[in-house]
């Protein structure tokens, strides 16, 4: 078992045309990175159009590997809504897939022992409404991490 | 650039807690700006400002009793006011209008209106994407910009506490400033501070105030006419780059980078010919970032750069000369107000923070999570 992530999201907005898949994705606990067709581009978030070539006929969203490392992070001290504990650390995590997610990371009793370049998987929270929000852990399989 | 444009009004509103509405602060830097100027608002056709309204730049001029042959209000956080001064010389050369006064104010330190976060309209992907993990907006991008360059290159906190060691200093010396009469700040000061978004700590962050202010630009033609020394646009130049915490591929690289490049070409100049810099420091990482951008320095070294008290009262490159955000005032939009001070430098009106003889002076301004960039070269008129 891996540890669940021990925060409660706030409100997610309901997605759209655009965001669907993705978000759909998540009730499986699949994270998805959008990808071009034509062009063999990748890019995050979700858009109606690629980025690189202009195709607005091309995209997917195709299954990811759920592993990354950490580009950067900042450990917060003071939320910015109610009910939400303090200290926790949000992060840039640059995915194995290439494009770079903003997420919470998990699993580290303290927040500030995380360092850039740490190897990260994916973990998931679920909300309310049957989607699921992804966070990342440390990834235990990763052969080049530190203890 | 010819013909040629100059600012010719500069001034600022209340400042600090004021108790006063927006459009009551606007209207004092507005008609402070035009009396600095010895003109009167029958003289203005044009407008720039935001934050007033929806309606921003339609909402003052019809609270003025104008009807202006060209507005702006476009909305880029704290550069937008430099972005405006490109736009308003471009409008002026043209013949489109021949007054502009670019404005702004806020209230938000009497009205409390500042929050930590969530400020994405639900629509936008950054709402689905990356609110949800309740980063604080826009401090933790900053903070993770910081991180990364204090990572590459090996800087420490303490190091990068010298932006606001420095802006205070200059502070001590502007009655105007917030932290007037409050002492100088030290190092230990800045890192033992109450930490909000690691690395970065509450000192690390810009005030929360009342204020704004206002410029009045015209033809240089014109200008020679007036009762103030024209200060003449030399060049400006921008980047726009990201609304989200994720589009940038590297956080230590920021878009003044190009915005600089661009307002030095158009003013055939180098870094080596500025004798004041007002850079935008809603952090003390956005200014670092900025003076290395702009090619003060070279990639890396803003911190040893830094170090030897050179942005300093008295020291080689003037830095922030009113305090800044850090230390003089923020008003949310800080970007009118690197203006005022850079027009004040060049008239010589700065009193004990007067740089001798400052013959050229840059204003720096940077909107949103290092989103929008924007520079403006301003030269005293010869």
């Amino acid at each position: 078992m891996t540890a669940e992530p021990m925060w409660v999201p706030g409100e997610v907005p309901p997605a759209d045309e655009v965001s669907t898949p993705y978000w759909e994705a998540t009730r499986a606990h699949r994270l998805t990175v959008q990808e071009c067709t034509a062009c063999g581009h990748r890019q995050h978030p979700p858009r109606a159009v690629c980025t690189r070539c202009s195709s607005t006929e091309s995209l997917t969203q195709p299954e990811t590997a759920g592993t990354g490392r950490v580009d950067s992070f900042t450990v917060i001290h003071r939320a910015p809504r109610a009910d939400v504990a303090v200290p926790y650390a949000v992060a840039r995590v640059r995915l194995t897939a290439g494009p770079i997610v903003l997420t919470r990371l998990d699993g580290r009793d303290d927040p500030e022992a995380w360092t850039i370049g740490d190897p990260v998987v994916v973990v998931w929270t679920d909300l309310p409404d049957g989607r699921a929000l992804p966070s990342f852990r440390p990834d235990p399989a990763d052969p080049t991490k530190e203890s | 650039m010819s013909p040629g444009v100059a600012i010719v009004g500069a001034a600022e509103c209340d400042l600090g807690v004021t108790g006063l509405s927006i459009l009551g602060l606007q209207t004092q830097a507005v008609t402070r700006a035009l009396a600095d100027a010895g003109l009167t608002l029958a003289d203005v056709d044009g407008i720039a400002t935001t934050t007033v309204s929806r309606f921003s730049a339609t909402q003052l001029a019809d609270y003025f009793g104008i009807e202006p042959r060209w507005t702006d209000s476009t909305f880029a956080g704290g550069s937008a006011f430099e972005m405006f001064v490109a736009r308003a010389a471009q409008a002026i050369e043209a013949g489109q209008c021949e007054v502009v006064v670019i404005s702004f104010a806020s209230n938000q330190r009497s009205a409390r209106s500042r929050k930590l976060g969530g400020v994405h309209e639900p629509w936008i992907p950054e709402a689905q994407f990356e609110e949800p993990y309740d980063m604080l907006y826009p401090l933790s991008y900053y903070a993770m910009a910081a991180r990364s360059y204090l990572h590459r290159y090996g800087g420490t906190r303490e190091q990068l506490a010298e932006v606001a060691v420095a802006a205070r200093e200059w502070a001590l010396l502007n009655p105007k400033a917030f932290r007037y009469g409050k002492g100088p700040l030290s190092v230990e000061d800045v890192v033992g501070s109450t930490m909000i978004s690691s690395p970065l700590t509450a000192a690390d962050c810009c005030l929360v105030t009342d204020g704004g202010g206002a410029v009045v630009l015209t033809s240089l033609e014109r200008a020679r006419d007036l009762r103030q020394k024209p200060v003449q646009v030399l060049g400006y130049g921008e980047r726009t780059t990201n609304t989200s915490f994720t589009a940038v591929d590297d956080l230590t690289r920021p878009g003044a980078v190009g915005s600089g490049a661009d307002a030095f070409a158009r003013a055939g100049i180098t870094p080596a010919d500025v004798d004041v810099l007002e850079v935008y420091d809603s952090f003390t990482i956005t200014a670092a970032l900025s003076v290395e951008a702009l090619g003060f320095c070279g990639e890396g070294e803003v911190l040893d750069f830094i170090a030897d008290g050179r942005i300093r009262p008295g020291g080689a490159l003037p830095l922030n000369t009113s305090g800044g955000g850090l230390s003089y005032c923020h008003p949310g939009q800080f970007g009118v107000l690197l203006l005022v001070e850079a027009v004040r430098q060049l008239r010589g009106e700065c009193g004990d923070r007067q740089v001798p003889d400052a013959q050229v002076a840059v204003a720096h301004g940077t909107g949103g999570i290092l989103s929008t960039h924007a520079t403006v070269v301003l030269g005293v008129d010869r």
